[in-house]
């Protein structure tokens, strides 16, 4: 594999099954196989590399939060072929509010990955059955990896005080809530 | 390498016997965990029970979420060392090396020979460490208390030899930007050779208590199956990989630290259940002091050279240099401060114990990291839980959640 990454960053397979989908074949860093595609199309490719390119796992869905810059998500799918023995990574820029298109049916395990990517981003997934918040608490209401959340969070002790109150009320109902 | 099995007669009844049981049909739902002994750290799992079977399974995760991509943003690539150690708790030398090698892939920086070897040689006792506790918890969690007791023993004689080299039992933190932070002395490789050669035969003992034990073949075998393909679609790797017949390891496909100059066997199961998934991890452990005592060897070959790469970009000067060096010390303080690495993106997975553990690391090319996913394997090995689980009965769902292995550190992050 490390062979063939260095002789050229494109893979044939994956040009042959995305024949007549416009991707442009990026070099990043690692050397890895990399591709830009626009969020339109993305459900279209991710079915191609499934069905004809073959790769049968999805490693991780992340996104990178590129603030200033528009559209400000970067999209980032990393897809493993077993068989083939090599990876490739989808990048796709998404703007605030924008959703992707969900593959949990092509790859059942990419529901917690899309979950996650939800929680933390805020990017929904058109087509997941039973988007939510992975990691935060349900009631949350923040996206914490975004570049704009910051570092010390947001209301720290809001969700636990919220409980106690709760939790005195509903136990010690003549003291007064605090 | 296939590994040898046998099969006793089997004299369990069929699962599915409601019919007109009264006492099946109406649906009860149970809590387990947060606080659990069986589910290995804060896991929370919603279960909803008809009789003793489960129905719906749901695993609730991010108890013990610290947000450590988020930290890594914030102190900057070099200051987040230390916090890898805390992802899977019980191998974080592993963890050290799995980040250290995404910067390195970044950076476009070589690692000198010793320092490769000295990281393997850490990774495969974390890797037997790791190990150890998923052995003496499962077999813990199904009755087999002596179990825990023998493995916990060998584990804090891994920790010895940490301690002696590190000065730490757990949270190392001693892999660095372009190597490791010391080397390893001769005192430390004679504990390391001692532990290794009577290992094996504590593994074998292991094995005749557990492997034709009744029990925890009845427990086991034929609990939790996965296949091929499920294994793949569902993103599950490492040990509950190969434990699917499936022989794919990190360190054959794509090796890193030199792990293609060292001769190891790859195990694999039959069956895919949660009895050759043990099989796989105990094989592993023998195969791993088959790698340690190679990494001793190239010790020996490469004593006296360099274990961490000269440039000063990127990796921290030595400490007694920088005790006395003005230019050392600049660089220290800017390396500690204000690490830049070229502007990109890299993604470098290696074999952790628990499966593909990878590190995604995007920079701008300032100091303050873009972006660090950690694609964490036990994240993966929670997700599966309820496909193997739902329609069994509730007394696997503790061999389930043991043999998957994860550790809620490095799942909730």
């Amino acid at each position: 594999m490390e062979a063939a990454r260095e002789a050229s960053g494109t893979v044939p397979r994956v040009d042959a099954a995305l024949a007549g989908l416009e991707h442009v074949w990026l070099a990043p860093r690692d050397g890895l196989p990399a591709i830009a595609i626009a969020p339109a199309i993305l459900r279209a490719v991710l079915e191609r590399l499934k069905s004809r390119a073959g790769f049968e796992s999805m490693t991780f869905i992340s996104a990178v939060d590129r603030l200033p810059a528009v559209p400000r998500f970067e999209l980032v799918h990393q897809l493993w072929s077993l068989a083939h023995g090599d990876r490739v990574r989808l990048h796709a820029r998404l703007a605030e509010g924008e959703s992707a298109a969900s593959c949990v049916d092509l790859w059942p395990g990419a529901a917690y990955m899309e979950r996650e990517c939800f929680d933390m981003f805020g990017i929904p997934f058109a087509g997941h059955a039973g988007l939510k918040r992975l990691l935060m608490p349900d009631d949350y209401g923040h996206h914490p990896l975004r570049k704009d959340f910051p570092h010390q969070g947001i209301e720290p002790d809001r969700l636990y005080r919220e409980w106690d109150r709760r939790r005195r009320a509903a136990w010690h109902p003549r003291e007064p809530a605090r | 390498m296939s590994l040898q099995t046998f099969e006793f007669v089997r004299d369990t009844a069929p699962l599915e016997s409601a019919g007109d049981d009264p006492l099946h049909g109406e649906l009860m739902e149970l809590n387990m965990g947060p606080q659990h002994p069986a589910t290995h750290g804060v896991l929370r799992v919603k279960i909803e029970l008809d009789g003793e079977t489960m129905r719906h399974i749901e695993p609730v995760v991010g108890y013990l979420h610290r947000g450590k991509e988020k930290s890594c943003e914030s102190l900057g690539w070099a200051k987040f060392f230390p916090h890898t150690d805390r992802l899977d708790y019980v191998q974080p030398l592993m963890n050290n090396v799995a980040y250290a090698l995404a910067l390195e892939r970044l950076a476009g920086l070589v690692v000198p020979e010793r320092g490769q070897v000295i990281r393997v040689l850490l990774m495969e006792l974390s890797r037997i460490a790791a190990h150890l506790i998923y052995l003496g918890t499962t077999a813990i969690d199904l009755g087999a208390v002596s179990m825990f007791f023998n493995t916990f023993k060998e584990r804090e004689n891994i920790y010895t030899i940490l301690d002696a080299y590190t000065g730490h039992r757990m949270n190392n933190t001693y892999v660095r930007i372009g190597g490791v932070f010391a080397d390893v002395d001769e005192a430390v490789e004679g504990l390391v050779r001692e532990f290794l050669e009577r290992l094996p035969a504590e593994i074998d003992g292991w094995e005749k208590l557990l492997t034709r034990n009744r029990i925890w073949y009845d427990r086991n075998r034929d609990v939790g199956v996965l296949t091929k393909e499920e294994v793949l679609a569902w993103a599950l790797t490492g040990p509950n990989l190969r434990g699917s017949g499936v022989e794919h390891d990190l360190r054959k496909a794509e090796p890193y630290c030199g792990y293609e100059r060292y001769e190891f066997d790859v195990p694999v199961g039959t069956v895919g259940d949660c009895y050759d998934r043990y099989l796989v991890r105990v094989e592993e452990m023998r195969q791993s002091v088959r790698i340690a005592h190679q990494a001793l060897g190239h010790l020996a070959s490469t004593r006296g050279g360099e274990f961490l790469a000269e440039d000063r970009r990127y990796v921290l000067p030595p400490k007694d240099r920088v005790h006395t060096s003005m230019e050392e010390l600049i660089f220290q303080f800017k390396i500690v401060t204000d690490l830049r690495l070229p502007a990109g993106e890299a993604y470098h997975a290696i074999e952790s114990s628990k499966g593909e553990l990878g590190f995604y690391v995007a920079s701008d090319g300032t100091s303050q990291p873009l972006r660090c996913h950690i694609r964490a394997p036990g994240l993966m090995n929670v997700q599966a839980i309820p496909l193997l689980a739902e329609g069994r009965l509730l007394s696997d769902m503790v061999a389930i959640i043991g043999s998957l292995d994860f550790v809620m550190g490095e799942v909730d992050r």
